[in-house]
């Protein structure tokens, strides 16, 4: 499983109920399912992702979660997650707003777009950032919303989102930790109202 | 011909029924008979029951073929049969002729024991709660306790979300394909007409045209045309028809009437279903859609009928499906997710309007599998 998929795997409690914003092939919540006894939920929009989603027993609803997600409860669920897509959102910063109006709890991780190969290659080369973690380039890129780990802080302070817990993943752990804007490759964020 | 994944050759039974089924409109039947087929083996432990219940113009004749020489299989054959998405080499699928119906099951068309003349316009309106009560005896009949699933399309997934609601207890998964909670006002717009172009038909006869040995097939070929055309998307004809011209010109100084393509299909179409299918049956069957609301007995509010229900759902609908369209089965989805309840949704991209759900579309087969394989390993 990815590291941040771990990390969070820590963070849910033994049967909660677990939404994951754009799940995949469901096997972050089977994995839940499994070793938690979680209630999982997921949101996917592509078609394969689905079919294997409900293939594996995860109740998957095809929904574009940027058009909205004001069919979810208020408080209906404990745990909202959205794994790797903040940066795929047009709207990054209503979607956090309603994660934490629909769970008590929201898990966020995304790629650091300061990790110090992404300033290495931005001011030695002059060109946008291509990689094995960001193979895309700048102009088909589903990756419309890069952040920081500095930004997406600054975005918790101006929006009021408490940050109860952050974890920092990279290639030199202690380094992470210690300097996250610059050496974590993806951060992770619990984060509440 | 049956085909290798085919279930073969298939004989319909019926099964009686002496015990008085009390009807949502206040009146009894005191006796009725249902017409049923099944396929694939029912396990020992009676866990791998799955109910299809049928569409507005459907009958029990889902699958397989009744003899050798049957051109054509039962209308969901693309789904049901062994290796297809309702495996009948996993499953024992159960489907039956509606109550009210006219190929075999208690309707119109059969003979009212109290009065030892045919039914007709008499026979009572019955509603989808009545048609999940006759097929929770069909269950009882046949030994099964609860469904491993009730699937159903259309007015077939109303009957499956009544289930849910009626027989909490009676069925672990409901599969909902192209359907909704109550019928739009432009639904029952379209009923309406269906229902004026059989009344109108002077053959009618207030619905004793068979005592008067005749037939509203013009009205019935009517209401059938106007159905068909909102069962298609515009894409779909476009693709189908376009302009295409079957006989005469619409060239300059050439006065030839002309038939397009599309009408001389809509004709045929409306002509072949005005002799196999029963006028006052199409009228009870569009009642039957036009009056279900699942929350009629839930103050209007749907979230509330589905809390009191104990099943996981599938929710199924498709792009351009524009009577039951996508909107309908997110309501569906959103009353489910807002009750609680297990739900998973799937907007299948597909050209062919409401009548996709018939057809073999990849994903939508390969949803449907993925969702049967769940069940079975869930239940078997």
């Amino acid at each position: 499983m990815r590291l941040d998929l771990t990390q969070i795997k820590q963070w849910i409690p033994q049967g909660a109920k677990v939404l994951d914003l754009g799940c995949g092939d469901g096997e972050f919540l089977a994995n839940l399912r499994d070793t938690h006894k979680v209630q999982g939920l997921g949101l996917e929009i592509d078609p394969d992702n689905i079919t294997q989603a409900l293939a594996k027993g995860i109740d998957v609803v095809e929904q574009n979660m940027d058009k909205g997600l004001d069919n979810f409860p208020d408080q209906s669920f404990d745990v909202v997650v959205m794994a790797h897509a903040l940066q795929v959102l047009h709207y990054p910063d209503k979607v956090l707003d309603e994660m934490l109006r629909i769970g008590r709890e929201g898990i966020v991780t995304f790629p650091n777009f300061a990790h110090w190969r992404c300033r290495v290659h931005l001011s030695t080369r002059g060109r946008m950032p291509v990689s094995k973690f960001m193979p895309h380039s700048w102009y088909d890129t589903p990756n419309i919303h890069f952040c920081t780990v500095k930004d997406f802080e600054a975005l918790c302070r101006q929006n009021g989102f408490r940050i109860k817990r952050r974890e920092m993943v990279g290639e030199t752990s202690w380094l992470a930790r210690t300097w996250p804007n610059l050496f974590a490759t993806t951060a992770i964020f619990k984060i509440t109202r | 011909m049956p085909e290798h994944d085919s279930v073969g050759i298939v004989s319909p039974q019926t099964a009686h029924f002496d015990a008085p089924l009390a009807l949502a409109c206040g009146k009894t039947l005191n006796k009725f008979d249902l017409v049923y087929e099944t396929y694939g083996e029912l396990n020992a432990q009676r866990t791998n029951a799955i109910l299809i219940c049928h569409a507005l113009s459907g009958h029990h004749h889902a699958a397989g073929y009744h003899s050798e020489s049957e051109t054509k299989p039962g209308w969901w054959d693309t789904c049901i049969g062994p290796g297809k998405p309702i495996d009948t080499n996993v499953y024992f699928v159960v489907s039956l002729n509606n109550l009210g119906g006219c190929h075999g099951s208690t309707g119109p068309t059969s003979i009212n024991p109290e009065t030892g003349k045919l039914w007709g316009p008499d026979f009572p309106q019955v509603r989808v709660s009545d048609w999940v009560n006759s097929q929770a005896a069909l269950a009882d009949h046949l030994g099964i306790d609860t469904w491993a699933a009730v699937i159903g399309g259309s007015l077939g997934g109303m009957q499956a979300m009544q289930w849910s609601v009626q027989y909490p207890e009676r069925l672990k998964y409901c599969l909902i394909i192209a359907s909704a909670m109550d019928l739009s006002a432009q639904n029952i717009a379209f009923n309406e007409i269906a229902r004026q172009a059989i009344q109108s038909d002077p053959n009618f006869c207030a619905g004793h045209y068979r005592e008067h040995e005749t037939n509203p097939s013009q009205g019935l070929a009517l209401a059938r045309m106007v159905g068909h055309v909102t069962y298609l998307s515009d894409d779909a004809m476009a693709n189908k028809f376009g302009r295409d011209i079957r006989s005469g010109s619409i060239e300059q100084n050439i006065d030839q009437e002309v038939e397009f393509q599309v009408e001389s299909y809509l004709r045929y179409q409306g002509s072949q279903f005005s002799t196999a299918f029963d006028a006052n049956t199409y009228i009870l069957m569009t009642r039957a859609l036009d009056y279900f609301d699942i929350a009629a007995d839930f103050n209007g509010d749907p979230v509330k009928a589905f809390a009191t229900t104990k099943a996981q759902f599938l929710v199924v609908s498709f792009s351009t499906d524009w009577r039951f369209s996508p909107r309908r089965s997110r309501e569906i989805t959103n009353a489910l997710i807002a009750a609680n309840r297990p739900v998973s949704y799937a907007e299948i991209e597909a050209a062919e309007g409401h009548d996709a759900f018939l057809m073999s579309i990849p994903r939508y087969l390969d949803v449907l599998t993925a969702y049967l394989g769940r069940i079975a390993e869930d239940l078997l």
